[in-house]
């Protein structure tokens, strides 16, 4: 509402600023109730997932590779734990594929040398905040039904309407025109048109045709329920400490994704682009015409 | 470490700009609604119930767990939660090597009976290698042998209405105010006639160790650790187990864990 509202003054201002060259294109209708609609669910549903996840997470905040988790040998790849320091004050220490990290305040231990924390994620990130894994499991199997149900509603719907053949399959054009695509981005120059451009197809293809599939089938793997009636699928990720492992991997490229996706947002006008995700309608640049496919 | 700080600090910044900015700041603002016996908590729990359903369709009655080879046995059965009860029972029967130990198999059954552990080795044996998942994210592969669960069952004939079987443990948890809080835990009958389901005495070819189990363990391979009851004492059919404890059918499903442990 307060974007809709800023942007009526925005017009207002145009109105008066007649010599400007800078002329405004045509709004057009982007985004289909379908497209918004799972957009948003998404959002909430990421939220919940991501902090449960890392509620889950805390109750065992070790990565392994391979079927098994290592207690006699060592086949770790990432580790969150406290440590106590010779002085006899607490860490936290974040180990990577053998490469540690103090990462004391935030990850391992946070709190206070008097009330300390020894939690792999702090409490400011976790749902509930206290240590529960039993209610992170059914905040995070909820809302994973609902992630897969959207799922599954988007692509029947971008299947019928179009949305996926359009803008999110890439195509060899959109191959092509991806170095000057890159230069532009670099430059900061969004051209605003009616299709996505070539980084923003690659990008959400590979959301949500690649990652989106790959945490929930990850997910998946580690349910004893479905290993027996998939065998398969935990054999795809090799085994089911790995496929743990990959699902982490995954939450990582999803918290990346959100931030660039945020920042880019921000860019090219986070009005403009916030009411094509809420209302379905965009404001193209005047050029944009001649674009069109 | 200033890389790790250095992201952190842009994920928070990005993430006050968006629209979880305001709920990032204290996690807390949900904590009320999850307590138990919230109706958000209630609500959510019941997806527990169509990943029972689902789970069910999709694995049919008797597909397998994944059993392993030998040498995938590289290190022993890590031990969790309960690792010595401390009642007397338990103590007296254990100093006598649990010679002196039954299993009893009552409820719901036209004869009820009681094994001891010569009876329940001398019975029919299976041995299982198969890799122990435990809700909190470890895995741990061993070999079990025990007996079939379905074998048990059949000599004690379940009555039409017996719809789970009900494990009571030694292993006290706790202390509550209607006194102690003992283990236990259930599967329905589907669970309880399924090949690999086996109340194990051994453990990686040497009798099974107190700290996982003895004299009795329950297996139940396509569930979670938490439904693998230790140190069983009686195996109780029921039509239904609201009457029992917090009427949750499981220890931890009275704390608030899920009583379908299939994911």
């Amino acid at each position: 509402m307060a974007g809709l509202a800023s942007e009526q003054s925005e017009s207002e201002h145009g109105a008066v600023e007649t010599e400007t060259p800078r002329a405004k294109g045509p709004l057009i209708y982007r985004q289909s109730i379908w497209t918004r609609t799972t957009h948003w669910v998404w959002v909430v549903c990421l939220f919940f997932l991501l902090l449960s996840g890392f509620q889950i997470f805390n109750a065992h905040p070790i990565l392994y590779i391979g079927q098994e988790s290592g207690f006699e040998y060592d086949n770790r790849v990432l580790s969150i734990l406290p440590i106590q320091r010779e002085d006899g004050s607490f860490a936290g220490r974040t180990t990577i594929f053998g490469h540690s990290f103090d990462t004391s305040g935030v990850l391992g231990f946070s709190g206070t040398q008097e009330q300390p924390q020894f939690r792999a994620f702090p409490n400011w990130i976790t749902i509930p905040s206290y240590q529960d894994l039993a209610t992170g499991r059914v905040v995070h199997l909820f809302f994973g039904w609902i992630l897969v149900g959207t799922m599954f509603v988007w692509f029947v719907a971008s299947l019928i309407n179009g949305h996926l053949r359009r803008d999110i399959v890439p195509k060899g054009a959109d191959f092509k025109a991806l170095p000057g695509e890159i230069s532009a981005h670099a430059r900061f120059r969004f051209h605003k048109r009616a299709g996505y451009n070539p980084l923003q197809k690659l990008s959400y293809a590979f959301i949500l045709l690649v990652i989106f599939p790959l945490v929930v089938l990850t997910g998946l793997s580690m349910s004893p329920g479905m290993n027996a009636a998939w065998p398969w699928l935990i054999e795809i990720f090799g085994g089911r400490q790995t496929a743990r492992t990959i699902h982490f991997g995954a939450m990582v490229v999803l918290v990346l994704f959100f931030i660039v996706h945020v920042l880019m947002v921000v860019l090219a006008g986070p009005i403009n682009e916030l009411r094509s995700m809420i209302t379905g309608w965009y404001r193209t640049d005047p050029t944009s015409e001649e674009e069109k496919p | 470490m200033s890389r790790f700080k250095l992201n952190r600090r842009k994920f928070l910044t990005v993430g006050a700009a968006g629209a979880a900015g305001a709920a990032l700041t204290g996690c807390d603002v949900f904590d009320p609604m999850l307590r138990s016996g919230h109706p958000v908590r209630d609500f959510m729990i019941g997806a527990n119930g169509l990943t029972e359903a689902v789970q069910r369709t999709l694995m049919g009655r008797d597909s397998m767990a994944k059993e392993f080879s030998e040498s995938e046995i590289r290190q022993g059965m890590r031990p969790n939660g309960s690792t010595n009860p401390n009642t007397m029972e338990y103590m007296f029967l254990s100093q006598g090597n649990f010679s002196l130990y039954h299993l009893e198999v009552d409820g719901l059954v036209e004869s009820p009976m009681r094994f001891n552990l010569e009876e329940l080795r001398n019975m029919p044996s299976r041995t299982q290698i198969t890799r122990h998942d435990c809700v909190e994210g470890w895995s741990c592969i061993a070999k079990w042998t025990g007996v079939p669960l379905g074998h048990i069952l059949e000599q004690v004939q379940p009555q039409a209405n017996a719809n789970y079987a009900v494990f009571h443990c030694f292993d006290v948890m706790g202390v509550g105010l209607s006194g102690e809080i003992p283990y236990y835990e259930s599967i329905d009958m589907i669970d309880a006639y399924h090949p690999q389901t086996i109340l194990a005495y051994g453990m990686n070819d040497a009798v099974l160790p107190v700290e996982n189990g003895a004299p009795l363990r329950l297996r139940v391979e396509r569930q979670l650790g938490y439904k693998m009851a230790k140190y069983v004492y009686r195996i109780e059919l029921v039509e239904s187990f609201s009457h029992l404890h917090r009427g949750n059918g499981s220890y931890w499903a009275d704390h608030g864990y899920e009583w379908y442990a299939g994911i």
